[in-house]
């Protein structure tokens, strides 16, 4: 697929629209979450994998596909990618696919990649509103191809067949190497993801963008969505908010600490 | 479940006789023959079939044969020819899981040259130890893990499996569940069973904000995640007895598709991660120049501490990324854990929250870190930090 001596790559972002979870509450009467008022984001981790595929294209030509599963109003990030530098986008939007776990969420997307041509899928490392960090090595099994997760850095072999990342670890880094195609999970340090332009935001609703149903995915509902997830949420509950213990102020330095060395050797901390 | 082959697409390259740890693919003229008896579903074949001729089918448990799933297993993450505390952590609850149940606890050690280790495993708690020890599993790759921990799971039918959330726990727990079909619940803080013998798993969502029960209904073995430094380990008991028995998975080259090439330690000499840490000394902005990190790393060091940072110090590149508490970095949970010159933003504070006791020292009275800190001093680190590590050291020579 060379094109003018440079190594074409196809690469799929699957993303995610999540609320911006720092403002997230639970009403403490129902149990419920309050949404309202919540604004709702691009996945942080997913900025990367978007930027990290707009890159790759600048560097050496190819195209980029952003995928999301969700609600019809999850299109606002697709546009968001778009803005960025994606070139398409598949909105992936019916009640059938609602309430997925990570498998049946994982099921969904593979089974529309799938249907495309791909040298790389790479995923946000998790999203911050589940934080499970599960959907992209899922999708990299149910695709049958292999994952690297906590990718830091990413360069693509001359011959464009492999790439060499830094995945991220307890102490530092690992340097490996995968054959394409491969699914990469990207955090924190691949690059400084872009703000979209003025430019970018006018093209990006010009770029073609597909709604799929279940029924043009072409894949049973039962085995998708709430119906197809084999873990189920029992109950959502509020955590017991932490309170704020023994405060010291305008004491000197030496009587604080040692209050605090006592109080630390009371709870035996220390 | 069952195992679909479609013998049109076959070319008869024969890797899925390579592959099976089972002996149940042999080759039958220029294509290939499956022994039912003998296979166990693991998924191996279908993974490295190059032209998509096998298939498996899975579909839920019906609940009669729910019961046939028995025992808590726990995948004890290894490295370095060592095991893991959260290994430790993760047996001592399966033992409670188990007891419950009446079920046995089953350790899985997967390594190189690990299997001396069984024995501690049993003193922790198990009442057998299956090995895998081979060359194969000395480092940590996602497919050799996999294949090993499907083909034990398959055949014997574990009830549970928990698996540490740590980094490689989270890579590898996810991509066994996708190939076995079965639900998997992220980073559990808590474990029950209920009265339907249904392993209630308990996590955080939304940062924190809320919290979960996951169950497993339809499909066995459940399995979870679960972050390190909730669950205690209990004191070994030396006199313990409990079965070791080795397995053989063999492990083909082909199916190892990516490589390590270099490891990369980017912690200083006598530096620990933050990931397991009983204590963590973190600092914020307050530490102003990296120069002054020697504050923080002398308190650490007093109390056996990893030192972390919160976004800014690692942004500025003052610490390596992956001692970054917080949303973009790392959640932790350490015993202890000390905030300094942290003012504690949302997006940190969802990162240690669940720490049991959390230390502040900040200039500012108003710093919201100070509103979950069982201890804060208002004032400067600078004069506060030395005078504790000043009256650590009196504690110290004293006992």
């Amino acid at each position: 697929m060379d094109t003018s001596g440079c190594t074409f790559m196809k690469v799929i972002v699957p993303v995610k629209q999540v609320p911006e979870v720092a403002e997230v509450r639970i009403n403490p009467e129902t149990g419920t979450l309050i949404r309202e008022g919540v604004p709702s984001i691009l996945n942080p981790f997913d900025e990367y994998a978007v930027e990290a595929a707009i890159q790759l294209k600048e560097k050496l030509g190819g195209e980029v596909t952003v995928v999301t599963m969700g609600p019809p109003q999850a299109k606002e990030v697709l546009l968001k990618a778009l803005a960025m530098g994606a070139d398409k986008a598949i909105l992936l939007t019916d009640r059938a696919f609602a309430g997925a776990d990570t498998w049946a969420t994982a099921r969904t997307l593979s089974e529309q990649i799938k249907k495309m041509e791909y040298d790389l899928v790479i995923c946000g490392k998790q999203a911050i509103d589940g934080d499970t960090a599960q959907v992209g090595p899922e999708i990299a099994e149910l695709l049958g191809i292999p994952q690297v997760c906590y990718v830091r850095h990413l360069e693509v072999e001359e011959d464009g067949k492999f790439v060499v990342v830094h995945r991220g670890t307890d102490e530092g880094y690992e340097v490996v190497r995968v054959k394409l195609p491969a699914l990469l999970t990207a955090t924190k340090g691949l690059n400084e993801p872009r703000l979209p332009n003025i430019m970018g935001i006018m093209k990006a609703k010009k770029k073609p963008l597909e709604e799929v149903t279940v029924t043009t995915l072409g894949i049973s509902p039962d085995s998708i969505g709430l119906k197809g997830s084999p873990t189920t949420v029992r109950k959502v509950f509020a955590p017991e908010r932490r309170k704020g213990g023994i405060k010291i102020e305008g004491t000197d330095p030496k009587a604080a600490a040692k209050k605090l060395v006592e109080f630390l050797a009371s709870k035996g901390a220390i | 479940m069952v195992l679909i082959y479609d013998k049109e697409k076959c070319t008869g390259c024969m890797l899925c006789p390579k592959v099976c740890n089972f002996g149940a693919i042999t080759k039958d003229g220029n294509k290939v023959r499956f022994d039912f008896d003998k296979c166990v579903l693991c998924g191996s074949c279908q993974e490295v079939c190059p032209v998509n001729a096998i298939k498996i089918e899975r579909k839920a448990v019906d609940k009669d044969k729910i019961a046939q799933y028995k025992d808590v297993w726990v995948v004890c993450e290894t490295a370095e020819g060592r095991v893991r505390s959260v290994a430790y952590e993760l047996v001592t609850k399966a033992r409670v899981l188990a007891d419950n149940l009446r079920e046995k606890v089953v350790a899985v050690l997967i390594g190189s040259d690990t299997s001396s280790y069984a024995e501690s495993l049993i003193q922790q708690g198990a009442d057998k130890v299956l090995v895998v020890d081979d060359k194969a599993f000395a480092d940590y790759t996602t497919d050799a893990y996999t294949i090993a921990v499907t083909s034990l799971i398959a055949p014997r039918k574990p009830a549970i499996v928990l698996f540490g959330a740590t980094g490689n726990g989270r890579d590898l727990a996810p991509r066994v569940a996708a190939r076995l079909g079965l639900g998997l619940t992220a980073d559990c803080t808590g474990l029950e069973i209920d009265d339907k013998r249904q392993l209630v798993q308990i996590r955080p969502a939304f940062g924190g904000n809320i919290m979960a029960e996951i169950l497993c209904p339809y499909t066995r073995p459940q399995m979870s995640t679960v972050r390190p430094n909730v669950f205690k380990p209990r004191e070994r008991d030396v006199s313990r007895k409990g079965t070791i028995e080795k397995v053989e998975v063999k492990i083909n080259p082909v199916q190892i598709r990516t490589r390590v090439v270099n490891r990369v330690k980017e912690l200083a000499e006598g530096m620990k991660p933050i990931d397991t840490a009983d204590v963590i000394v973190c600092s914020g902005r307050g530490i102003k120049d990296p120069a002054n990190l020697t504050l923080p790393t002398e308190l650490a060091k007093l109390l056996d501490a990893a030192v972390g940072g919160s976004r800014p110090v690692v942004d500025a590149g003052w610490l390596p990324p992956s001692q970054q508490v917080g949303q973009s970095g790392r959640t932790v949970c350490p015993k202890l854990y000390f905030a300094l010159g942290i003012s504690g933003a949302i997006q940190h504070r969802i990162g240690m929250s669940s720490s049991d006791v959390i230390v502040a020292v900040n200039k500012d009275p108003e710093a919201p870190i100070f509103e979950i800190a069982d201890f804060g001093i208002v004032g400067d680190l600078f004069e506060v930090v030395p005078a504790v590590i000043e009256e650590l050291k009196n504690l110290q020579s004293e006992r």
